[in-house]
């Protein structure tokens, strides 16, 4: 390592680089040197070992119980009622503990989740197509690019199966057949069809589901629901998550709620671009929060690019709508092959002069290849002048989703029948009729694989405090599969959190603390010296102001494609606006209402430190993998480049104060049931 | 173009509000309808005056945060929610009045924030399947006829923005309780609970203060996901059999 003996906090830092897999890194490849202290090597105390089939059932078995008369002794705090949040919630309030749940929204029917709109995967294999468990948990781990943890991985494909029971038993109305079974389709980067769908609104019908089983424990008493609240700090007493610091959006009043266990289910941070496919409100607050008290925050550069969304019309929009990547079942993607045809009306460009490109590029997953490669292959084309659409900025930055061919060969009324909505959705917002005039598409930050380390049992580096769904790192790798989100949120809310979370009870209760814990008044102190700073900077420009401007820093330099040379320049511009913003930020009204730009404020102040360490993560990951696309590390025709032997680890990093350089601690990732291989979906 | 805007204004609960006027120029026509009340904010935030306080959040029209009165329509004059209406759908120099969802179901919580906590609460009373996690058979144990299952899909699209209840002159709720007792009642598995979920929820729904249906048809055709009328004459029907089943 280029570092200095003395810029090391930890005093086994060699052991720990002898310890990495490939020996010591070369100090010339360590792009983020002067950013980041190497830290000691990171294991998960709780992984299970033998078969990895039998590792759940284990885990399980092993995880202490808690007797029923015991539970309701016992409070459990969750944030976020997404399908991750709402699951665990209905779940715990069923099993008998004593929770309460909160959300920024006015109801917990309203979180992200419900946008999603493909489906949901699981290895039912009623196709009878050759699915199975382990070959879901392949895809997986593949589609990740081989770096997630196989362990988890196997656990959610084989879990996969009951959440389609327990949808279908709470009335979510999946599509089926005449025969009155179940419907599957296929999805981008698998030859299966496991993928599970309510027409294009899934995530809708599934967080309904959930939602209806929370408000069914809210009437049993056993959930207490706090809407238009937002968790600001994390209370961590003795060593232990015990609470939160929430703020009522509409009286401003700061409440103090204090539990045996907090879990985090706030989703994720891809709105750090400022345009991304996330709802307006989603935010890293709960994490970020959670992070500057000692949980690690894992991978935080993996984000996922999704291909197929609405091209930006212009410098007022406020955010991205995504186009289901079931579309690229039925669509066909292309550009015209000369730059001299990118302005005239597709249905006049000959079919001789239209290049599939990923149908070219690709020719056994054509239109199907997983969602980075597709993504960064409409980068190409677009960036090699063979964009459509308006020019925005001197680029048009677009592609062609065609479905002229499955229009001819299935009929209007089929092509209709599956994706009508999404046609209607793009024809209201870009006034353009899909069925004539091929749609247009481009990537948009839509996912962050990265998020809170947990273990095994979804439990962060705080004892304590859990992460589920989105918001932490397990299952995903290096990309996500599409489907598997709500897969993912599902089956950490219904069926892993609420067995991992027991054996952590089983303790409790833990000693009550009051509301005068010096960690209670800490944290009370910090949430309102903040927004009392917010409110009296009374400078020039607004929140959402500086908000687009990192937005901008982020796309440009930790977008689709990184390099060293532009995140070094993303950290310094980070920085410099992240000073000005806290010096001349204009928010107006008071903390005693409802106040959206003191809120949004809160959010942005978290997205710029994120921000910061998400370059500086890519920064040091100096490989591509998955999401993750490194410039300097790639083939001679351009596709990613993994280097196994570097940095075939988890990249766990621990907030070590303002300006000063995080810790980086890493987890080794030892595959015993998959051998590591360069993704190949040509 | 250029817009005149009649917006209302209400500090907060407890505070009268009032119509305040706002001229906003160079609007696009691509913008969405959220789009051009944020560039509006920017200019009050510049002016020194208090934003205006408005719900949203997904913004791609399924999360049913959004909602507005907008010239005296729910979610304006387009079949849809408001953060999908653009801007193209009106014309240059038009003056557009904003108001916030009417109903006094939902009060108002700020400006053109309303609070929609009763559709939560009726939901509670009765609108889900009492299944826990963990107990349920094999999803393909029992089928279920496609046709019920895609008109099951169809009405369980409803999104909960409450756009039903401010377009009815009545403030009644049954358009939305409609299509969730609909949902549940076309699937073998909202059999059990059947007739105490009607009970309830309309119950609940009285009991919130929405008013009666008395078949105007304004909620359907305000609905930004053409939740049909019919479910409303379901939700009577099931009621009846309930009553007569002794509930």
């Amino acid at each position: 390592m280029s570092h200095d003996s003395h810029d090391m906090d930890m005093p086994d830092t060699v052991t720990a680089t002898e310890a990495s897999p490939s020996g010591s890194l070369d100090g010339d490849y360590d792009d983020a040197a002067g950013y980041y202290t190497p830290g000691t090597p990171l294991v998960d105390g709780k992984a299970p070992q033998g078969p990895i089939a039998d590792r759940w059932q284990n885990r399980k078995f092993e995880a202490r119980l808690v007797n029923p008369a015991n539970r309701r002794k016992l409070s459990i705090i969750i944030v976020g009622t997404g399908l991750a949040g709402a699951s665990a919630a209905a779940t715990l309030g069923e099993a008998g503990y004593n929770v309460k749940t909160f959300c920024y929204q006015d109801s917990p029917r309203r979180a992200h989740s419900i946008a999603a709109q493909g489906g949901i995967n699981a290895a039912k294999n009623y196709k009878e197509d050759g699915d199975s468990v382990h070959r879901l948990f392949y895809d997986t781990v593949k589609g990740g690019d081989y770096r997630s943890r196989e362990s988890n991985v196997y656990r959610l494909a084989e879990v996969s199966t009951n959440i389609i029971d327990q949808c279908v038993a709470q009335g979510v109305p999946f599509a089926r057949e005449y025969g009155g079974l179940l419907d599957n389709r296929s999805f981008g980067g698998v030859q299966v069809s496991r993928t599970f769908y309510a027409r294009g609104q899934t995530g809708q019908q599934l967080l309904i589901g959930a939602y209806q089983a929370l408000e069914r424990q809210i009437a049993a008493g056993t959930v207490s629901m706090f809407t238009r609240h937002e968790m600001l700090e994390l209370i961590v007493a003795d060593g232990k998550a015990r609470g939160i610091i929430a703020r009522d959006m509409v009286t401003g009043e700061v409440q103090t709620h204090l539990a045996d266990v907090v879990v985090l289910a706030s989703g994720g941070y891809g709105n750090v671009f400022y345009l991304s496919t996330n709802a307006m409100g989603s935010n890293v607050t709960a994490a970020w929060r959670a992070h500057r008290k000692g949980a690690y925050m894992a991978n935080p550069c993996y984000t996922q690019i999704h291909p197929t969304c609405i091209p930006v019309s212009g410098s007022h929009q406020s955010k991205l709508t995504l186009m289901s990547e079931s579309l690229r079942n039925d669509g066909r993607i292309w550009v015209p092959k000369n730059q001299a045809d990118c302005d005239k009306d597709p249905r006049d460009i000959a079919e001789e002069d239209r290049d599939y490109y990923l149908e070219r590029i690709y020719p056994s997953f054509g239109n199907l290849v997983p969602r980075d490669i597709a993504s960064r292959a409409a980068k190409n084309v677009c960036d090699e002048g063979r964009g459509v659409g308006p020019e925005v900025e001197g680029v048009r930055r677009g592609v062609y989703l065609d479905f002229a061919d499955a229009i001819d060969r299935l009929g209007r009324d089929a092509v209709a029948n599956k994706y009508g909505n999404l046609f209607d959705m793009y024809a209201r917002i870009t006034g353009e009729d899909p069925y004539s005039v091929p749609m247009r598409i481009y990537p948009a930050v839509h996912y962050v694989m990265g998020g809170l380390w947990v273990d095994y049992d979804l439990q962060s580096t705080i004892p304590g405090l859990f992460a589920t769904g989105e918001a932490n790192f397990s299952d995903h790798g290096a990309n996500r599969l599409g489907a598997s989100a709500l897969m993912q949120g599902l089956a950490d809310g219904y069926f892993v959190l609420p067995h991992t979370i027991r054996d952590y009870l089983a303790d409790g209760p833990f000693e009550a603390i009051g509301e005068d814990h010096p960690a209670v008044v800490e944290a009370r102190t910090s949430v309102t010296e903040r927004i009392e700073h917010f409110l009296t900077v009374n400078g020039t420009r607004s929140v959402d102001s500086y908000h687009r401007e990192l937005g901008n820093i982020m796309w440009e330099y930790c977008g689709m494609e990184r390099t060293e040379t532009g995140l070094k320049k993303a950290i310094d511009l980070i920085r410099g606006l992240r000073d000005d913003f806290y010096r001349n930020v204009k928010v107006l009204g008071t903390s005693e209402s409802l106040n959206q730009s003191l809120e949004k404020a809160g959010r942005v102040a978290d997205f710029f430190e994120l921000g910061e360490l998400m370059c500086i993560d890519a920064l040091n990951r100096r490989e591509s993998c998955g999401g993750h696309f490194r410039g300097e590390s790639q083939t001679e025709d351009g596709e990613a480049l993994r280097h196994d032997d570097e940095f075939a680890y988890v990249s766990a990093w621990e907030w070590a104060g303002l300006d000063e350089r995080p810790v980086l601690h890493k987890e080794d990732l030892v595959y015993t049931a998959i051998e590591m291989k360069q993704r190949s979906y040509k | 173009m250029n817009l005149t805007l009649k917006i209302w204004r209400q500090p907060d609960a407890v505070s009268a509000g009032a119509m305040h006027t706002y001229q906003l120029a160079d609007v696009s026509p691509d913008m969405s309808f959220l789009e051009m009340l944020d560039v509006l904010n920017e200019q009050l935030n510049d002016q020194g005056e208090d934003p205006i306080a408005f719900d949203s959040d997904c913004r791609e029209g399924i999360c049913g945060m959004c909602g507005l009165m907008i010239n005296g329509d729910a979610h304006g004059p387009e079949v849809t929610t408001t953060c999908q209406l653009h801007m193209r759908s009106f014309s240059d120099g038009e003056t557009i009045t904003i108001e916030p969802w009417r109903s006094d179901a939902f009060p108002v919580v700020k400006d053109l924030v309303v609070d929609r906590g009763a559709f939560d609460r009726i939901i509670q009373a009765g609108g889900y399947v009492s299944v826990n996690t963990g107990s349920a058979p094999e999803a393909h144990s029992v089928p279920v006829p496609k046709d019920d299952a895609d008109r099951a899909f169809n009405v369980a699209t409803c999104i909960g923005c409450g756009a039903c209840v401010a377009a009815c002159p009545n403030g009644s709720a049954s358009l939305f309780m409609g299509a969730k007792v609909t949902h549940l009642g076309l699937l073998p598995q909202g059999q059990p609970e059947r007739d105490e979920r009607v009970v309830n929820m309309v119950a609940q729904h009285d009991h919130e203060g929405f008013g009666g249906c008395t078949n105007i048809g304004a909620c359907t055709a305000a609905c930004p996901k053409e939740i049909p009328l019919d479910v409303i004459s379901q939700l009577n029907k099931d009621l009846r059999t309930a009553i007569k089943h002794g509930h």
